[in-house]
């Protein structure tokens, strides 16, 4: 079993779990708060206070719904397919959280911060049980890892989420829950295509399907050279890539089921969709998720059209990097609040004629136009 | 097989090639058909590993796009909305497929004994055939002339069965002619209900 040891690099190892797991703990924060954040804005919104008894301004309020989460009564249904209904919101969740390790948080080797006070703790550590570490840190990347198809990865695992919703739907035996199954199933199919349609602008000028490098390319103009002004290539192409902004927004709207596309939980219809049956941490797991996925879709568009970590400074101070991307994704997640406290929901056959009559074509043609453009212009 | 030169690769492709074995057979023995769509979409994820150990990346994640995301969840989507129950599967007409099926398996068994016999030293994969460039190049050069037949033939396919969907039969066209022609001549019943709701 030695060269099965000796076949993998475990500092390599090692330091990607290290670092998934404290981005893993800083998105959960960042879905907790989101979930307050949430709260309290709407209720800014529609004038009144929001949850602001727990802690300071209520800033503990999250904490004391994950007890309430944990504690509460898990009932399942008589009815149920408990094997399905089991395995649903596990299904939704994890193929939300394996995107995470392809966040571009920052710019790569990037010199970290007290770095020869953590390799001498870590090697007295590992003197005191008689082994020789040996660690010798300097840099780091600001993301766990990036791949040459990063971004159909990325549209490969948000696919796979919908087969929790409506197997959690289904299994629920409930004719809200199943309603619920079966019209986000519809609506995930008929936005997914124009998801990942509208990124295509994108492809052309950067050239690459990387994360990484897409964000990498666009750092002239002192960071500001965003894909959305054209990036890497020609001013020419921004009205292309301000269309496939636009699609690329709304469809990334849908495909998550927020409002004003939240047809699969509209409570006043379906009484929560396809949520409906469940309770206790199995609904918290089902609410992490869209929260996640939220998340996702906001790192993406951050990521294409935004510059992602890059802007003013990042250069000389690239610690500045990660400021920039919170910065950019936190106010994409504050649109979904602001677009929930301002609009109503739609009508079904209204959600299905839009994706498909007026998204898709629009879609579609963008690809043609950016072509045009790529080709006179890059 | 010497055990000293297990590598980490092979225990991911043992763990994954198993999955994929166990899945294929859930499928076929399941009785409820959405348990067997869920087989096959498990097959077609762990293939899609097997893919991107085989350097294959780009195949491994259209392999999860295309079949795992869009036609398996057709194929649930339907499964659902019939509501389709195990006991409700009918068997009776595809009999003659019992007796058809040995030949096919013995053929397959004959057709990966062949190759499988062939085969000494498996290459190593290559390195570049995978990358999005190389698929982009290849489609778009030399096989430039099969791929836009494949286009074309899919498009023929979305045509054909939008006209499918679409025809209406002689007498449903009859039967809405008549419920038009009663709308127009103008229903008191309906009217009245109208106005109590209204009201």
């Amino acid at each position: 079993m030695e060269s099965l040891l000796n076949s993998i690099d475990f500092q390599y190892i090692i330091g990607a779990l290290v670092k998934t797991a404290i981005f893993w703990i800083f998105i959960m924060l960042v879905v907790a708060y989101m979930v307050y954040a949430e709260r309290r804005v709407l209720a800014v919104i529609q004038n009144r206070l929001g949850p602001n008894r727990v802690g300071w301004q209520g800033l503990l309020q999250p904490f004391a719904d994950l007890i309430k989460f944990i504690f509460k009564e898990d009932i399942v249904p008589l009815s149920v397919n408990k094997a399905l209904y089991m395995m649903a919101p596990v299904i939704v969740l994890v193929p939300a959280m394996m995107v995470l390790i392809l966040y571009p948080f920052g710019p790569s080797n990037v010199p970290i911060p007290l770095a020869s006070t953590i390799n001498w703790v870590v090697n007295w550590a590992g003197s005191l049980v008689g082994w020789d570490i040996g660690l010798n840190l300097t840099t780091m990347n600001l993301y766990i890892t990036n791949f040459n198809v990063g971004l159909l990865y990325v549209f490969a695992m948000t696919s796979l989420g919908v087969y929790g919703i409506f197997i959690g739907g289904w299994a629920s035996n409930s004719k809200y829950s199943l309603l619920g199954g079966l019209r986000s199933s519809a609506q995930m199919i008929s936005y997914e295509l124009s998801l990942s349609l509208s990124v295509i602008v994108i492809l052309l000028i950067a050239g690459t399907l990387d994360l990484a490098k897409i964000v990498e390319q666009q750092s002239g103009w002192g960071g500001l050279r965003w894909n959305i002004f054209g990036g890497n290539g020609h001013w020419a192409m921004i009205p292309a890539a301000v269309i496939g902004f636009i699609v690329y927004l709304v469809s990334a709207i849908a495909e998550t089921n927020r409002i004003p596309f939240d047809l699969p939980e509209a409570e006043t219809e379906l009484v929560a969709g396809f949520h409906t049956e469940y309770s206790s941490l199995k609904f918290a797991l089902f609410f992490m998720a869209e929260y996640v996925n939220m998340t996702t879709v906001s790192v993406l568009a951050t990521t294409l059209f935004l510059g992602g970590w890059q802007g003013p400074g990042v250069g000389s101070l690239p610690w500045l990097g990660p400021v920039y991307f919170l910065a950019k994704v936190f106010f994409f997640l504050f649109l979904y609040i602001w677009l929930r406290g301002t609009l109503p929901r739609f009508r079904y056959d209204q959600l299905m004629s839009f994706g498909w009559k007026v998204l898709l074509p629009t879609a579609l043609f963008n690809i043609v136009f950016a072509s045009v453009l790529a080709v006179l212009f890059l | 097989m010497d055990l000293t030169q297990i590598q980490g690769v092979h225990v991911l492709f043992l763990a994954f090639a198993a999955l994929a074995v166990v899945a294929a057979f859930n499928i076929i023995l399941q009785r409820n058909p959405i348990y067997s769509a869920i087989g096959l979409i498990v097959v077609l994820c762990s293939l899609a590993v097997l893919f991107l150990m085989l350097y294959a990346p780009f195949i491994a994640a259209i392999q999860i796009i295309v079949y795992a995301g869009a036609i398996m969840v057709l194929f649930v989507f339907v499964i659902m909305l019939l509501n389709v129950r195990a006991e409700d599967a009918i068997t009776d007409r595809l009999k003659y497929l019992k007796f058809i099926a040995p030949v096919f398996f013995l053929l397959l068994v004959g057709q990966i004994a062949f190759f499988v016999s062939r085969v000494q030293n498996p290459p190593p994969p290559a390195k570049i055939p995978g990358s999005v460039e190389s698929i982009a190049e290849g489609m778009f050069t030399s096989y430039v002339v099969p791929f836009e037949a494949a286009s074309v033939l899919i498009l023929m396919a979305i045509v054909g069965s939008m006209l499918l969907a679409k025809r209406e039969k002689e007498e449903d066209i009859v039967r809405i002619e008549q419920a038009l022609a009663e709308a127009q001549a103008g229903e008191p019943v309906i009217e009245e209900s109208n106005e109590e709701a209204h009201a």
